[in-house]
C-alpha cells in the first residue's frame, strides 16, 4: 500500500483523484454507488451568483469516444448553495470545492468572497472556460489580459486555495496559465472541454440548442495530456489534470507528464464508480513500480 | 395530482448498479427485441415508469449508456424485462445478445406513475411505437390494486403490433395501426374509444406529437393525463443537468424529476 496523499498549496488531499465540475453533481447523486469518503475531492457544479435556468434542450449530444454538451451552468445561485446545499455536503470526509463562475468581474469576485466563509469549503475552482454561456466564461479565460484581471480581482477577495480552470480553446494555453500564476492563482486545472459541434445530416439543423457545445470523453484525452505537459513545464504551481481520463492507466499518464492530482468527469457516467477504480488502480501502480509515495510518480515523465 | 411524497419516497429509493443475466432474448419482429434479464440477487422493488441506464458492451460507436423503460417486473422468477427498439448501433447491439452474457444497469431511476384516488377511475393507458414499453407494467400494477385497465396501442402496421396478449392479461386493448391492418385504421387519437367513452384518467408514452394529442384531449375533457418522456441523457441520476425539459418550475431533468409528468406542469404548447 503506497502512501496516496497530495498537497496542492494548502489543499491536503488523501489521493489524487477527485471529480469534475458539472459531472458529478453534489455528490449525494453518487452516494448509493461509492463511499464519497474514499474520493480525493469533490468539486461540485459550476456556482454563480444568482440562479441560472441554463441553455434549453436539447443540450447533448453523443459523439465517438465522447460527448458534447451545452448545458450552460444551470444551477439555483451562490446563496442557495450556501443555505442548502452547503448543509448536507460540509461533513462529507473530502475536499469539497466548489466551481465559480460569472459573467463580470464583480460576479465572480462576489461570489468567491461569499465562498469564502465557509469553513469546510477549502477551495475554489475558478471557470474562466465554460464554453457555454454567452457572456463571461470562456470570454475571460481566452485571453491573458481578461483571465489576469479576473483572478487579481478574486485573489483579493479569496483567502483560501484558488484554483483557475482553464480553456483549451486557445493558440498557447501555457501563456494564459503563466498569467494567472502571476496574479496569484494557488493552482490551474485543466483542460475545460473543447468548443465542438454535431449536426443532424437527416433533419440538417445543429443537434444542440446552442448550435456549438463542449466535448468531452476519451476522446479528448491526448490534447489534454499535451496541454497539461504543456503547463506543468511552465508554470511553478501544481498543475491539476482532467480531460478524458476513464481508467487509472490514463490518470496515471496525467500525473507522468506532471499533473499532482488528476479529476475524473465524463466516466462517472458510463461507470458511477470509475473514481474507487482509478484510486485503487493507482495504488496497485505504485506497488507494482515500488513506488513509496504517488508524488514520485508527478512529472516523471522519462525521456523517449 | 402531483404527489410531492410519493415523489420524495421515489427519489430515495436505493439505486443499484448490477450485472444482471441476459435469460432469453426473445426476437418480436425485425424492430422489437425483448431481453428478459435475472439475477441472482433479488431484483429490487420497481415502480411502474422508472427506467435503467444499460451500459452497451461491445459497440465501439456507444460511448453513453442508454436509457431504456422497464417494460416488466416478474418477482416470482426473478425477472426483468426490457423491450428493445433497434435505432442505432447501441440498440443493434443489444438486440444480437445471447443467453447467459451479462448486461451492466443502473436501476430503478427516476419517478413513476401516480395511482389515480379513486378505485373507480375510468383508465385508458396510451401508448405509440417503443412507447407501450412502460404501459405493459404499469397496467400489470393497475390491476393489481384493483383498477379497471384499457390499453389502446398505436404503431403503423399489424407487426409493429407487438406482444398484444401481454397486454391483454391485464385490461382491455383497443388498437389503431395507420394502415388499417389491425384494429382501427388512423391514429391513436382518432380512435373510437375516446369518442364512446369518458375517461377520468389517461396515461401516455410514445412520440411527442401524439402525447400531446393525448394532452389535448385530456384537457378538452378535463382528465388527468401523464406523459413519460424520453429526452437524450447522459448520466441518468440528476447530475449532468443534460435532459431537461421546461416545467412551471424551471428546467428540470427528466432523469430525476421525471421521466413521468402531470401536463399541468409541462409547458407544452397544447
Amino acid at each position: 500500500m503506497a502512501n496516496l496523499n497530495i498537497n496542492i498549496g494548502k489543499l491536503q488531499l488523501k489521493n489524487p483523484v477527485m471529480t469534475a465540475s458539472g459531472t458529478f453533481g453534489y455528490g449525494s447523486e453518487y452516494s448509493d454507488f461509492l463511499d464519497l469518503s474514499r474520493i480525493g475531492g469533490i468539486i461540485v457544479k459550476g456556482t454563480t451568483i444568482r440562479a441560472r435556468q441554463g441553455n434549453p434542450y436539447p443540450r447533448m449530444a453523443e459523439t465517438s469516444s465522447g460527448m458534447l454538451n451545452a448545458v450552460g451552468l444551470q444551477n439555483k445561485g451562490v446563496d442557495y448553495f450556501i443555505s442548502n446545499i452547503y448543509p448536507t455536503v460540509k461533513d462529507i470526509d473530502t475536499n469539497i470545492i466548489v466551481n465559480v463562475s460569472g459573467s463580470t468581474v464583480e460576479e465572480y469576485v462576489e461570489t468567491a468572497e461569499k465562498l469564502n466563509s465557509l469553513e469546510n469549503i477549502p477551495a475554489i475552482e475558478l471557470n474562466i472556460s465554460c464554453p457555454n454561456v454567452k457572456e463571461g466564461g470562456m470570454a475571460f479565460g481566452t485571453n491573458c489580459l481578461s483571465a489576469a484581471q479576473v483572478v487579481r480581482a478574486v485573489r483579493r477577495a479569496y483567502k483560501k486555495e484558488l484554483i483557475v480552470k482553464l480553456s483549451p480553446n486557445v493558440t498557447d494555453i501555457s501563456e494564459i496559465a503563466l498569467a494567472v500564476e502571476g496574479e496569484g492563482a494557488d493552482s490551474v486545472s485543466l483542460i475545460n472541454t473543447l468548443l465542438g459541434m454535431a449536426i443532424d445530416s437527416e433533419k440538417r439543423k445543429p443537434v444542440l440548442s446552442t448550435i456549438t457545445g463542449g466535448l468531452s470523453g476519451p476522446a479528448v484525452k491526448p490534447i489534454a495530456l499535451r496541454m497539461v505537459w504543456e503547463v506543468a513545464r511552465a508554470v511553478k504551481i501544481p498543475v491539476i489534470g482532467l480531460g478524458g481520463i476513464m481508467t487509472a492507466s490514463d490518470a496515471i499518464e496525467f500525473m507522468l507528464a506532471g499533473a499532482s492530482a488528476i479529476q475524473i468527469g465524463t466516466a462517472n457516467f458510463i461507470d458511477p464508480t470509475v473514481t474507487i477504480k482509478v484510486i485503487d488502480g493507482i495504488n496497485d501502480y505504485l506497488d507494482r513500480h515500488h513506488y513509496l509515495s504517488v508524488n514520485d510518480i508527478i512529472g516523471a515523465l522519462e525521456e523517449i | 395530482m402531483y404527489n410531492t411524497l410519493k415523489h420524495k419516497m421515489l427519489l430515495s429509493m436505493k439505486k443499484y448498479m448490477l450485472d444482471l443475466i441476459l435469460k432469453e432474448n426473445k426476437i418480436l419482429s425485425d424492430q422489437y427485441n425483448l431481453l428478459i434479464l435475472t439475477s441472482k440477487e433479488k431484483i429490487p422493488e420497481i415502480f411502474p415508469g422508472q427506467f435503467a441506464e444499460v451500459r452497451v458492451d461491445g459497440s465501439p460507436t456507444t460511448f453513453l449508456r442508454r436509457p431504456i423503460s422497464i417494460h416488466y417486473v416478474d418477482y416470482e422468477l426473478n425477472e426483468l424485462w426490457l423491450l428493445i427498439q433497434i435505432k442505432g448501433d447501441g440498440t443493434k447491439r443489444l438486440a444480437t445478445m445471447t443467453a447467459g452474457e451479462r448486461l451492466n444497469i443502473l436501476f430503478p431511476l427516476g419517478n413513476s406513475f401516480n395511482e389515480p384516488m379513486n378505485k373507480e377511475a375510468r383508465i385508458l393507458l396510451v401508448g405509440g411505437g417503443c412507447g407501450v414499453a412502460p404501459l405493459l407494467y404499469l397496467g400489470a400494477n393497475l390491476k393489481k390494486n384493483g383498477f379497471h385497465v384499457n390499453f389502446l396501442l398505436g404503431a403503423r402496421t399489424k407487426d409493429d403490433l407487438i406482444e398484444l396478449c401481454e397486454y391483454e392479461r391485464f385490461g382491455n386493448v383497443f388498437t389503431t395501426t395507420e394502415d388499417g391492418s389491425h384494429g382501427e385504421q388512423g391514429f391513436v387519437t382518432q380512435h373510437s374509444v375516446l369518442n364512446n367513452s369518458n375517461f377520468d384518467y389517461f396515461y401516455t408514452c410514445g412520440p411527442t406529437p401524439m402525447m400531446k394529442a393525448v394532452a389535448r384531449h385530456a384537457l378538452k375533457t378535463k382528465a388527468n393525463c401523464e406523459v413519460s418522456l424520453e429526452n437524450t441523457m447522459a448520466c441518468g441520476i440528476g447530475a449532468c443537468l443534460c435532459c431537461v425539459t421546461d416545467t412551471t418550475e424551471g428546467h428540470v431533468c427528466v432523469c430525476t424529476e421525471g421521466p413521468v409528468f402531470n401536463i399541468t406542469k409541462l409547458k407544452w404548447q397544447i
